[in-house]
């Protein structure tokens, strides 16, 4: 069983869809029995830093996750879900749950682009990944294969081994981050196409060492 | 970089998907639910719908459209027609779309727009605007006016105006349809989008006059689009979406080309 932790980040019955699609079971919860009682976990969400963070103090979640974390489950975070492991969030200056030591950035504004308009903000639709450190997770991954973005932050882990993959837009930012049995994209699998369900799905069987 | 985003557009009526000229003359062609799923599999990056329908019944039947799409097509997609309010937002969401539009119901009260964004976020928030062109005149400064009620009602509205004030608003993407090349599929509005997609910040979704590859290239580039709607020239299979990545391809648009 996966648990797909609801905080009132968001709409979360599409991770569901898609990893139902896939054929492995999920439930949708903040109840701390079903989280510890999943295989895995996938920290999705959608929506504003600050208040994500105060949803997961008020429900508690965030010790839960933390134990869940530290006891080697997998974990999947997806979209704002990336942000909120990292230790700050520039993002309503907002501390975070701090798995993954660095830093939640804001894209710079006025960065040029081709057609003479500013790069628009947020960071949305399809872009490539650049993989810099390989991962169960990009089996099967081609190097033109795109994925969905809709973010005005990104990641910025302190360590440059936690980077596993960079995409460009305006600047090379992290946009897969991970390390032991934590692994987070920036953009959304759940509606990757047939891209994003092949990397879902190497998070539905992956066994962290 | 971003790629160019190829959407198909299907309209959306009593549960078939329908197709008019210029806003009139509909006929069906087709189960929206299969043509989403066979769209999604061909390569689109985007699917919109628009329900045209305006009874209740047609509305649950709508739903019914969007949460069965859900379950076959993981990219994003959007429903736009008949979205009221917050509620009528939350339904079509829940339902499984990405995104929601609204139009006349936002001319009608701006704030709706704002209300959908501080609930569900900007990034489900389409603005979709329906402009005709109709030269510079006082309140129409740009050119082009705001027309509503699928292009039957002029608002006195300028088009540039409402873009920026939706944006204010907190829109998080603008489908610009041109009532005047709408379903002629002789072109998009080229001076319009560039004009729309030069005065915000959003993200600006070309619609209305696809007919060739060739058109949208062009409003990818001189018109500055993010992002084109399709409809005849694929519903007809005139082409399939992999012709027209090709041919952007060719040209240099950068687009998404595995699927």
């Amino acid at each position: 069983m996966i648990a797909i932790i609801d905080y009132h980040a968001g709409n979360l019955t599409s991770v569901a869809r898609a990893v139902t699609h896939l054929d492995y079971k999920c439930v949708v919860t903040h109840s701390h029995e079903q989280i510890e009682a999943a295989d895995r976990i996938i920290f999705p969400g959608v929506g504003a830093a600050g208040s994500a963070m105060e949803s997961l103090k008020r429900l508690g979640l965030d010790t839960t996750i933390k134990a869940m974390f530290l006891v080697g489950k997998p974990i999947l975070g997806i979209c704002l879900g990336t942000q909120i492991i990292m230790g700050h969030s520039e993002e309503n200056n907002t501390r975070c749950l701090g798995f993954v030591d660095g830093n939640v950035r804001a894209f710079p504004s006025k960065m040029p682009s081709a057609n003479e308009i500013c790069l628009k903000i947020p960071h949305m639709g399809w872009n490539r990944i650049q993989i810099l450190h390989d991962h169960p997770i990009f089996s099967g991954v081609n190097e033109n294969d795109e994925f969905y973005f809709v973010h005005s932050f990104y990641p910025e882990p302190g360590k440059k081994e936690h980077i596993l993959g960079v995409t460009d837009y305006g600047i090379s930012f992290p946009s897969v981050v991970g390390f032991d049995n934590i692994i987070a994209t920036q953009f959304h699998l759940e509606k990757s196409g047939r891209s994003g369900l092949n990397m879902l799905k190497n998070f539905c069987a992956w066994q962290p060492c | 970089m971003l790629s160019k985003r190829i959407i198909p557009c299907l309209d959306v009526r009593a549960g078939k998907t329908t197709k008019g000229v210029k806003f009139k003359n509909n006929i069906d062609i087709g189960d929206p639910v299969e043509m989403a799923r066979l769209y999604y599999e061909a390569g689109a990056d985007e699917i919109v719908f628009y329900d045209i329908t305006a009874s209740h019944e047609d509305r649950e039947i709508m739903i019914d459209v969007v949460e069965r799409v859900a379950k076959t097509v993981f990219i994003p997609f959007s429903v736009g027609g008949g979205i009221r309010g917050v509620d009528d937002m939350r339904r079509v969401l829940l339902a499984g779309a990405e995104k929601v539009s609204v139009n006349t119901a936002a001319v009608k009260d701006p704030h709706i727009i704002a209300k959908g964004a501080e609930v569900f976020g900007s990034q489900c928030i389409v603005l979709g605007m329906d402009a005709k062109h109709v030269g510079k005149k006082k309140n129409t400064p740009s050119g082009y006016e705001i027309v509503i009620n699928g292009g039957r009602t002029y608002t006195g509205i300028d088009a540039v105006e409402w873009a920026k004030e939706s944006e204010s608003l907190g829109a998080g993407e603008i489908c610009l349809n041109s009532i005047d090349s709408d379903g002629i599929r002789d072109g998009y509005e080229l001076k319009l989008t560039a004009l729309i997609a030069e005065n915000v910040g959003l993200p600006v979704i070309a619609s209305g006059g696809a007919g060739k590859p060739k058109h949208l290239y062009d409003v990818l580039t001189k018109g500055k689009a993010d992002a084109a709607l399709i409809a005849s020239m694929v519903h007809y299979g005139t082409y399939t979406i992999s012709q027209i990545k090709s041919y952007l391809d060719d040209f240099g648009v950068k687009i998404r080309k595995t699927w």
